[in-house]
């Protein structure tokens, strides 16, 4: 979350959408609850199905699931005609006045410039800015062709071209508007099935809040996984930021672009880089280019890019200190200067190894073993058939785990014959692990709180700590290295383990390693502070790349200081009354809680909204000053015009994406999903994200409408239930016994389908039997002028549970559907959205 | 629970004066339910089984998000859900927390012939005492919510408390504490009715629910749980809320000039029991029923 969940009792305005939070976030929703109860808000939803969501809403509309870029660009366009933007704030802290390249191509035929059909990427040479100072008033030349020069390498322009005007064709806002000045309410209507007046209602509602000029109201976006589990997922994420920027709507309270996240540390794994090109906090993975640290931090390292009369932060120049620091907080003394900070120890990614590509290559026989822990892999991904089949061709898996789960029953799995059990040769290590409230530790929620929690009791039986376990591997394969030697053992016998119990690491140390130690007595020299050798850092500006400082985690920093564990705190004061609680728990980056704060003031420094005051220039100090921390270098005066987007070269919003920041282009464009039912009305040539790859193993196949797959299906949890574990705990499966499969009323007359008849869903690759749940709460929709149907199926039964043991349910999980299709930049799978059939089973 | 920590207001079947009447007027206590903000998330489902140490029964899909079609001996809160379409073809999915609505002229406590099986606190609280339930299920004819519920094992009747064990220690029933979106409210008859008063101003004037209203029915003399509902003039919508509730007049009847027959007749079947066990002997309790509340 750009905000935090308190904050959104400071809204006037939501839009939900992609996400369920009266279901699957019920205590967050209370913030939503409160902003309407308190503040009048008003809420929109917007979602495939009716969901208790949208019960409390003031405005629901159905989508089609996977059309989430056509409404929002729909927005978009609305917004720009109708003039509900927030000039200022488009002026001044978004690329709106940028001048992009001649030569990038706008996506009429679906594509933009530089495709090439081969590879089934871009060459983004021409999706950057124009070199050049103010051109206001200079018109381009019209249609000159693409530059054939030779390449220069892809940087952003130090000295950007712009017009403050906003009206030269070339500038970021001319085309912004030219690219979705083709999402009419007509074609929105086409592509998403949502008829035209009620798309009208739900664009006047929510960009209201900018109506005649007002810049004091905000506006909310607050989605979830059912926005980023699309092949444009990221690209839907995107609009929402577009919208978002050109409302002025981010970073102020009550305001931001919202990921509500699906569990308790999903924000923490994503920041401690459980994902396979990302470092901790955010750095980026070398690559096999990247011989050096020199060659590694002069790739990832941006330099600044913006109008010459501008100021940019652009913090991410700091990149150095935070790598530096972590190497050291990852190999201790071994990490020195003379061995370029042991940067070669680090693994260089030679090829994607997301989720999807890792149990793809199991199933090719390339990955031989799989240490499995807090995640049910069987379940989780797509096209259960197709991971239960990799599992087969593993030589180990360890599953650490609570119940007996289906991934370390895989080889059980229904439908498997005793004979072919015989034949499975992998070997199953079943270890139980504690559960989450048998560990202490912290969890990081989605407004990025990191918030220590303490074991309630400990773990029953045999049952271990993971990170004991973790400990237990590493020690051993040490041991291993260091009586066999082997290919480079190097970085395993110098990886920095230094904990008092190495058998049993305390949480509480390796919390304290990742926020960090100084190495050497350390004096800033402004404030003449002095930090000695050993003690904590009490945040990242301390941060240096010279060896004196380590960090396993830099935005992580000021967790843990020498006044102690700042995340443990419990503070209930809140003098601002806007929700900031700045003494609970402890927020990245350096406590703060609204990201990007400084937009929350005008150009001169004072709030927009003066009862909503979260930071604000001090003319006297000289400083920003606030009741949050400001998101800012706080003594850069309003004069300096620094840009409130301090983490971007730029300095301001990126409302148009450059370089390589996204596969598929600089501004979102509408692609069908993988499977869908109709041609892209807007390029049917060119109907899906064109830099998606399909899977080529024989287990994936996706489907087509000339194949009978014609009902749209998609996927999702229920409040009574949390993913695959409540199945076993008798009270949640009281309140919800039995799978069952959403179908609307109108698609069960047509079908001739009861309530509670069992019926059978087929997907290209598998079928799921549980019963019909009939309602009035998903409708037909007339797509592209013909009618659809669509259904929605929860997530949560498998084979192993309460009522899958007592043989109640057909033991089909919802995944036995799904396609193995990702997004090619967050690389999640495509479990929204993808084409079925239904029948009477 | 303990009848000592409550001042009593009323007591079923019972004959002469109720100990204590007239000493000392305690608040009365409100739940208010606030519809409009209730999600279905269940979490009062579960926390009602927690707390009052409920067992587990087994239930089916109904095609519904409904735990089961009513509450149970065994599950006293129950979240009815209902898909309602407006005159605008606009739809609704209503979620109401159904309970005991302890009415402040309780039709069960009219209608049971067993003395001190029921009480009414003058908190408002209406408190079924099992140890005194003769099975009769006369409460059930008399409850004009279809709230108490008979427990075949235990042949007796149960209902929701209002918890009014963690009332008396000051604290709020157990679906107050659990619920995420605050749509529970619990304090004085007063405070509540002034907060639903309010929610329903804001709900009419600034929600477009033209019809919004407080549920605080007359026929039974109010109700120590009220509701705000998006129309009040339409309760039923709300999974069967009847829209002018009254104790049936065969328990009206009964209470007044006929009770004293029926007492005799209840005499009459004590004594039938006495002799049938004096014939067969006990009844066993089944196991999982034994050790106390349901
Ligand atoms: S806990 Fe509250 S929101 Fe949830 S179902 Fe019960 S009353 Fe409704």
């Amino acid at each position: 979350m750009t905000n935090g969940w308190i904050d959104i009792k400071n809204t006037d305005m939501m839009l939900i959408m992609g996400g369920n939070p009266a279901e699957n976030h019920p205590c967050g929703f209370k913030w939503a609850i409160e902003a309407k109860r308190n503040r009048n808000a008003k809420m929109i939803v917007v979602d495939p199905r009716f969901t208790r969501t949208a019960a409390t809403a003031d405005l629901f509309l159905q989508i089609r699931a996977g059309a989430d870029i056509a409404f929002l660009g729909g927005l978009v366009n609305y917004a720009i005609q109708n003039n509900r933007l927030a000039k200022e704030y488009l002026l001044n802290y978004t690329n709106a006045s940028f001048l992009v390249k001649e030569g990038f191509q706008l996506p009429e035929n679906g594509l933009y410039s530089g495709f090439d059909p081969a590879t089934q990427t871009y060459d983004k040479s021409t999706w950057n800015y124009q070199e050049g100072g103010n051109m206001a008033g200079k018109a381009a030349p019209i249609d000159r062709p693409a530059a054939t020069a030779a390449p220069a390498p892809a940087v952003l322009p130090p000295n950007v071209a712009y017009d403050l005007a906003l009206e030269h064709p070339r500038c970021v806002f001319q085309l912004l508007k030219k690219q979705y000045a083709r999402y009419t309410p007509e074609t929105v209507e086409r592509i998403t099935g949502i008829p035209k007046d009620q798309f009208l209602k739900a664009a006047d509602l929510f960009t209201s809040i900018r109506k005649d000029g007002d810049t004091k109201k905000v506006a909310s976006v607050i989605y979830a996984v059912g926005w980023t589990q699309h092949t444009v997922g990221t690209q839907i994420i995107r609009t929402a930021a577009i919208l978002q920027l050109m409302l002025g709507n981010v970073g102020r309270a009550g305001g931001g672009v919202n990921a509500l996240r699906g569990h308790s540390n999903i924000q923490g794994a994503t920041d401690m880089a459980g994902v396979f090109d990302l470092l901790p906090g955010y750095l980026k993975m070398p690559r096999p280019e990247d011989t050096d640290l020199a060659a590694y931090l002069k790739r990832v390292t941006p330099t600044v890019s913006k109008p010459g009369p501008w100021d940019s932060f652009s913090y991410w120049s700091n990149t150095p200190k935070f790598a530096v620091s972590l190497l050291k907080a990852l190999y201790g003394p071994a990490a020195t200067k003379q061995d370029d900070w042991a940067f070669h120890y680090l693994p260089k990614i030679d090829r994607q190894y997301s989720w999807t590509q890792l149990w793809d290559r199991m199933y090719r026989g390339e990955v031989k073993g799989l240490l499995s822990f807090g995640m049910n892999g069987v379940m989780i991904g797509p096209d259960t058939k197709k991971n239960i089949a990799a599992l087969k061709k593993a030589e180990w898996l360890v599953v650490g785990e609570l119940y007996p789960d289906e991934t370390s029953e895989f080889w059980r799995a229904p439908g498997t014959t005793t004979e072919q059990m015989r034949q499975i040769q992998t070997t199953v290590y079943r270890l139980p692990c504690a559960g989450f409230a048998e560990k202490d530790g912290s969890f990081t929620n989605s407004a990025r709180w990191l918030q220590w929690k303490n074991a309630a009791l400990p773990p029953p039986g045999d049952a271990r700590l993971d990170q004991d376990i973790l400990a237990q591997i590493f020690l051993r394969v040490r041991d291993l290295y260091k009586k066999e030697g082997g290919k480079f053992p190097d970085p395993i016998l110098n990886a920095a383990w230094s904990y008092t119990d190495p058998q049993h690491p305390s949480l509480s140390e390796v919390t304290k390693e990742i926020n960090g130690k100084a190495l050497a007595d350390l004096k800033d020299e402004k404030t003449g502070q002095e930090i000695k050798t050993g003690q904590q850092l009490p945040g990242f500006a301390w941060l240096k790349d010279d060896g004196t400082t380590a960090a396993g985690n830099w935005i992580y920093c000021g967790a843990w200081t020498e006044a102690g564990p700042q995340l443990a705190r419990r503070g209930t004061e809140d003098p601002s009354g806007l929700g900031i609680y700045p003494n609970w728990a402890w927020s990245w980056p350096a406590n703060r809680r609204v990201l990007y704060n400084r937009a929350s003031c005008d150009v001169e420094g004072k709030p927009w909204d003066p009862s909503r005051k979260q930071v604000w220039w001090n003319e006297a100090a000289g400083r920003w000053v606030g009741n949050d921390v400001p998101d800012f270098k706080a003594d850069s005066p309003p004069k300096d015009h620094m840009g409130p987007f301090i983490m971007n070269p730029e300095g301001v919003g990126r409302i148009f994406a450059p370089l390589a920041a996204f596969a598929e282009g600089p501004f979102p464009e509408h692609y069908e999903p993988m499977e869908s039912p109709v041609k892209n009305p807007l390029h049917p040539n060119q109907s899906n994200n064109p830099v998606v790859k399909k899977f080529t193993t024989a287990e994936d196949v996706y489907g087509t409408v000339e194949q009978g797959f014609t009902v749209i299906c998609t996927t999702y949890r229920l409040t009574e239930h949390y993913h695959y574990w409540t199945k076993h705990n008798p009270m949640n499966v009281e309140t919800v016994p039995e799978p069952f499969v959403e179908i609307s009323a109108d698609m069960a007359k047509d079908y001739g389908i009861e309530g509670g008849e069992t019926i059978k869903v087929t997907s290209a690759r598998g079928t799921y039997i549980a019963k019909a749940f009939v309602t009035r709460r998903i409708k037909a929709m007339l797509i592209d002028g013909k009618k659809m149907h669509q259904i929605g199926i929860p997530i949560h039964w498998g084979y192993r549970g309460i009522a899958e043991d007592a043989g109640k349910t057909a033991n089909t999980p919802a995944n036995l559907l799904t396609p193995t299709v990702i997004d090619p930049n967050a690389f999640t799978p495509e479990f929204k959205g993808f084409l079925v059939k239904v029948e009477k089973a | 629970m303990s009848q000592a920590t409550l001042e009593i207001r009323a007591i079923s079947g019972h004959a002469g004066s109720v100990p204590g009447a007239g000493v000392k007027r305690e608040l009365e206590v409100c739940k208010l339910i606030d519809t409009t903000t209730c999600i279905g998330c269940k979490a009062c489902e579960v926390a009602c089984l927690e707390w009052n140490g409920l067992t587990f029964s087994e239930t089916t899909f109904q095609n519904s998000y409904q735990t089961m079609p009513e509450t149970a001996w065994n599950y006293w809160n129950l979240i009815k859900f209902n898909e309602h379409e407006r005159d605008d073809g606009s739809l609704m999915l209503l979620m109401r927390k159904d309970q005991c609505m302890h009415c402040e002229e309780p039709g069960c406590l009219a209608a049971c012939p067993a003395d001190g099986a029921i009480v009414q606190y003058a908190n408002g609280i209406v408190d079924f005492q099992q140890d005194r339930c003769i099975g009769c299920g006369y409460c059930i004819t008399g409850c004009p919510f279809n709230i108490p519920k008979f427990s075949p094992q235990a042949r007796k009747v149960f209902k929701c408390t209002l918890c009014a064990d963690r009332v008396t220690q000051g604290l709020e029933p157990a679906c107050i504490k659990s619920c995420p979106t605050g749509c529970l409210h619990f304090g004085t008859k007063a405070e509540m009715k002034e907060l639903a008063d309010h929610r329903a101003t804001q709900l009419r004037e600034h929600s477009g629910f033209a019809k919004a209203g407080v549920y605080d029915p007359s026929g039974v003399g109010g109700t120590h749980v009220i509701y705000v509902l998006h129309d009040a003039s339409d309760p039923e919508v709300y999974g069967g809320l009847p829209a002018d509730p009254h104790v049936p007049w065969t328990v009206q009847l009964w209470k007044k000039p006929l009770k004293w027959l029926g007492n005799l007749a209840i005499v009459a079947g004590v004594a039938g029991v006495f002799i049938h066990y004096l014939r067969y002997g006990p009844k066993t309790v089944p196991e999982d029923l034994q050790g106390g509340k349901p």
